[in-house]
């Protein structure tokens, strides 16, 4: 066993469903939880005689999107009739793009374990209608709701260009952060937002040559951690058949397989790839998209820094722990009200620390987003340099900040009212230190001797002027009066 | 005063200033129903009391003054392969038999704001998938002018309708010559507008980019009247024309002044392949253009030869998609007792559609099969732009183009059936203009030994149906064709 070596190779297939008003080709609002078949017009349901017209917000999505996936924007793309039967398939067709997707020839970063980023290649990004679905609730015949039928779906499909689990589970991690950032996917796991279907095999190195495993594809993953663990499962799973059988990749032994979340196992679904003929052609109920100059510039002026390179500029420029910086990225609108209040004087760290420590614990208790709590970044950027300035001390300012959420005032008028600020007027606090040295001649003595106790004892007498001042007391400048007294 | 004599034109001008009342329009409309259909079968399903209801309600908004529609009180029919929110919408199928649209076609919407009198829905080949009518799953219509014969098609009933003075105007579609030649069989006015004219929301379709809705009549004025009121750009419709690109005009005026400089283009090798009787009248029809000072000039259309072939594989291959829908899941026939949901669909389409539906789907299945594609719908889309190159050029030269609407006039009920290839060929001068997405009218213009009608096609450049409309009244007006009667309406 020691004298082989494998590499994993994972493709990824990704369905986002765009968070557009209305549904790809009509004007059905999208739906979620609503009652069967409720949510449909002669358009979704395929009748005779009716005619898709194309969401425009839905292609400019899937431009934006594209373009945050660093792809060529095709400038004429077209739509085309995938035919294939099924019962949640209205009309026998899928309307997608086949020859001409909407963009291709892309990438993405995704951060690595050791800090350090990856390259994936994006071979295609193209937008679709969805299904309805089947239900199999009763007796022996099945129901189709078709609520879902004709939702917008953008088609991502990589290169084969990740090596392990993990990198998966950070590129489907990071596209979430991506759509969402741009506002063009809710991203809603739990809503099935994101479906995911990698493709898996390995590629081993033994003395008597290399070889590959057959491909498996597994379909209609709806977790990052099914995604993850399903690559893990197929990875040891087609080494161990690699082992026993010698099977290697060849024409049409790909398989297709299920992921079956309580066993944590793949199934076989398909020994073989189908031979399938979609029929492909395009549709002529719809005209081909021109994605002009000046089009393609107006969608390009709404792309933002993508998240990830937000969070190495807040670790490089601002000095903030990678932890904090991802923390802050997460999500757009915290990453936005960070930055207004910088721009508003804030100290990065000192608003890093209020925002991560207060702010964003609030905002969860609440359940709304930070900018939802009715802050205002300058009053952030206010507090921040009033701890930078010793005026109140930074548990004040934790406390005033809970406060501004609660009373929506300022925080200068917080800090008095609440009695938070600090003494910082040396000549008032030497009185109350020459007050606590002769208070405390051992503690004194510990310091001086400079004795094992040394660090503790001043400790202490820092304490002790602290409670004298009923904690209004600064403890720097406190600590540079002991400084002095005590050399 | 009888109605039935009327055109649309007169009639909703005698409605409108109540020399008759729609009432009795409609009245006389059923009336003469009564009396033919048991012969002609021209209608699918009709709606009396609705029609009265409406005629009533028309005679007393204009009796109190109120404003009407262009077409306020005038009974029309429609192909029922248009969708309405009343009655079956069945497409001349047992798979659709029992369908019940949700919603109204664009057209028919139009139709009901103008106040028009829908008195029925009318026969078609299955699916609009014939040239004879023959292929109803539903029921069989005659041509008024000789009952052993068809009508024509796909569009037969409303042609027959029109020809049987069953009602003044009617609604069609045209794939492929689905107005025209039914009109010029059955001695009356149809035209197919440019592709993009008329909305196409509501019409089921067959081969979307060849689909059209069109007016039969007895007069180009009334085919005029008729796309007054159904022509414009419909959102529900991507590939309707915008109007700031190709203004919907009024039809109506200056319809009967003579086009001033005319050159009327001939092909006269392609022509060649009618009988003789028709390119007798054919010939007729381009002295009289002659004689009123049209310039007549030779054009080469040397791709015609292969717009049969591109034809039905294009309408074909864009049939196989659309019927995918009748599958007896979510509505229409469904087999009832099937072993799974695969015998859903194989045994209900199996079951409900017809021999030549069937055929056409697997001809279309086959063009655009893997392997086929490049060979057959690749090859044939650009035979298709070579056709539509073939007419800019020759428009280059002339205004207008002549040539006859079918090779023959009204074949035999059933000589064609067991022939399909036959029945194809017969569309060899119609499918072109749908290739080409332009305009295309069929004027009576003759009847032959056998006193059946012939047509006098005109076609013109995509958007100029005003023209076209006054190059054919041209004929008309200097001729009477227009006003022969089959025997049965004498
Ligand atoms: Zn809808």
């Amino acid at each position: 066993m020691s004298d082989i070596s494998y590499e994993v190779i994972v493709g990824l297939e990704i369905h986002v469903q765009l968070c557009t008003k209305t549904k790809m080709f009509c004007s059905c609002e999208l739906s979620f939880g609503q009652e069967a078949n409720a949510r449909v017009c002669p358009v979704c349901l395929g009748l005779p005689g009716a005619l898709p017209v194309m969401n425009r917000q839905a292609v400019e999505y899937a431009m934006l999107a594209a373009m945050a996936l660093n792809c060529e924007v095709s400038p004429f793309t077209k739509w085309d009739r995938k035919s294939y039967y099924y019962p949640d398939l209205p009309k026998n067709y899928q309307i997608s793009q086949y020859d001409l997707p909407l963009g291709s020839h892309g990438y993405i970063e995704i951060p690595l374990e050791d800090g350090q980023t990856k390259r994936v290649r994006i071979l295609r990004v193209h937008l679709e209608e969805d299904a309805g679905k089947n239900l199999h609730t009763a007796g022996n015949f099945s129901q189709v709701d078709l609520n879902r039928a004709g939702t917008p779906l953008l088609e991502i499909v990589t290169e084969p260009d990740m090596n392990s689990p993990s990198q998966v589970r950070a590129l489907a991690v990071e596209l979430q952060r991506i759509v969402r950032y741009l506002g063009v996917s809710e991203g809603d796991m739990q809503k099935g937002h994101m479906r995911f279907e990698p493709n898996i095999n390995l590629a081993i190195k033994r003395p008597d040559g290399e070889f590959r495993t057959p491909i498996a594809e597994v379909k209609n993953l709806n977790s990052f951690r099914a995604l993850e663990r399903s690559i893990a499962y197929e990875v040891q799973r087609q080494l161990d058949e690699f082992l026993e059988t010698g099977v290697t990749l060849q024409m049409g032994n790909k398989s297709t397989r299920g992921w079956n979340d309580v066993d944590e196992v793949t199934v076989l679904q398909r020994e073989k790839e189908e031979a399938h003929d979609y029929r492909y052609f395009p549709d002529p109920d719809l005209v081909p998209v021109t994605t002009t100059p000046q089009w393609l510039e107006e969608i390009r002026s709404r792309l933002c820094e993508l998240p990830l390179a937000r969070q190495t500029r807040y670790v490089t420029e601002y000095g903030l722990s990678d932890y904090d910086a991802g923390v802050l990225t997460a999500e757009r609108p915290t990453a936005d009200f960070f930055e207004r209040a910088l721009a508003a004087g804030g100290e990065p760290k000192r608003v890093c620390n209020l925002l991560t420590q207060v702010g964003l614990k609030m905002a969860r208790e609440e359940g709304v987003d930070l900018a939802a709590l009715g802050l205002e970044p300058a009053g952030v950027a206010d507090l921040a340099k009033m701890a930078d300035a010793g005026t109140v001390s930074a548990t004040a300012a934790n406390t005033i900040l809970e406060s501004m959420v609660a009373t929506g005032k300022a925080p200068t008028a917080l800090a008095q009212e609440l009695n938070l600020i600090q003494t910082s007027d040396a000549g008032e606090l030497e009185g109350i230190v020459d007050q606590v040295l002769a208070e405390n001649v051992q503690a004194v003595q510990d310091v001086v001797t400079g004795s094992k106790k040394s660090k503790k004892a001043r400790g202490f007498l820092l304490g002790q002027v602290i409670q004298k001042t009923k904690g209004q007391a600064n403890p720097k400048v406190v600590s540079e009066i002991l400084d002095r007294k005590l050399k | 005063m009888s109605s039935r004599n009327l055109t649309a034109v007169e009639l909703r001008e005698a409605i409108a200033s109540r020399r008759i009342r729609s009432v009795e329009a409609v009245q006389e409309t059923f009336a003469q129903i009564d009396r033919l259909e048991p012969t002609v079968g021209a209608f699918i399903s009709l709606f009396r009391d609705q029609a009265m209801a409406r005629a009533q309600d028309v005679d007393r908004r204009i009796a109190a003054g109120e404003p009407v529609g262009a077409l306020a009180g005038v009974p029309v029919a429609v192909k029922d392969v248009l969708c309405t929110s009343f009655g079956a919408t069945t497409c001349g199928s047992r798979i659709l038999e029992q369908f019940h649209a949700p919603y109204d076609a664009t057209a028919i919407c139009k139709l009901l704001n103008a106040d028009a009198v829908i008195v029925g829905k009318t026969n078609m080949d299955e699916f609009a998938m014939g040239s004879s009518t023959e292929n109803s799953g539903l029921c069989k219509t005659v041509n008024p002018w000789a009952p052993d014969r068809v009508p024509g098609g796909s569009s037969g009933g409303s042609a027959a309708a029109v020809a049987a003075r069953l009602c003044p105007v009617a609604l069609g579609s045209d794939t492929g010559g689905s107005i025209r030649q039914p009109a010029s069989f059955c001695g009356v006015v149809g035209l197919k507008p440019t592709y993009g004219r008329v909305s196409r929301y509501g019409l089921v379709a067959y081969g979307s980019s060849l689909d059209q809705i069109g007016p039969f009549g007895r007069t180009v004025a009334d085919a005029a009247l008729m796309l007054n009121v159904i022509a414009g750009h419909d959102r529900a419709d991507s590939t309707s024309v915008d109007e700031t690109v190709a203004p919907v005009d009024d039809y109506l005026d200056g319809i009967d002044e003579p086009v001033e400089v005319l050159r009327i283009g001939v092909a006269p090798a392609f022509n060649a392949g009618a009988d003789e009787s028709v390119r007798a009248a054919i010939d007729a029809a381009l002295d009289l253009y002659r004689n009123a000072g049209a310039q007549i000039v030779e054009i080469e259309m040397p791709h015609l030869d292969y717009a049969i072939a591109a034809y039905y594989v294009i309408a074909t291959a864009e049939a196989s998609s659309n019927l995918a829908r009748y599958d007896g899941v979510h509505y229409g026939y469904r087999t009832p007792d099937p072993a799974d949901y695969v015998e859903v669909y194989s045994k209900s389409r199996e079951e409900a559609l017809g021999q030549e539906v069937k055929r056409r789907i697997m001809l279309g299945t086959y063009a655009l099969s893997s392997g086929y594609y490049d060979a057959y719908y690749l090859k044939a889309l650009k035979v298709r732009n070579l056709i539509r190159g073939d007419f800019v050029k020759a428009f280059e030269t002339c205004d207008a183009i002549v040539m006859p609407v079918a090779p023959t006039t009204a074949f035999r009920i059933g000589e064609k059936v067991d022939d399909p290839l036959k029945m194809y060929l017969g569309d060899i001068y119609t499918i072109s203009a749908n290739l080409a997405g332009i305009p295309g009218i069929s004027v009576p213009c003759g009847l032959d030994e056998n006193n059946l009608p012939i047509g006098l096609q005109v076609l013109t450049p995509a958007f100029s149906e005003a023209r076209l409309l006054r190059i054919a009244r041209m004929y008309e007006a200097a001729t009477d064709w227009h006003t022969k009667k089959p025997a049965m309406v004498q």
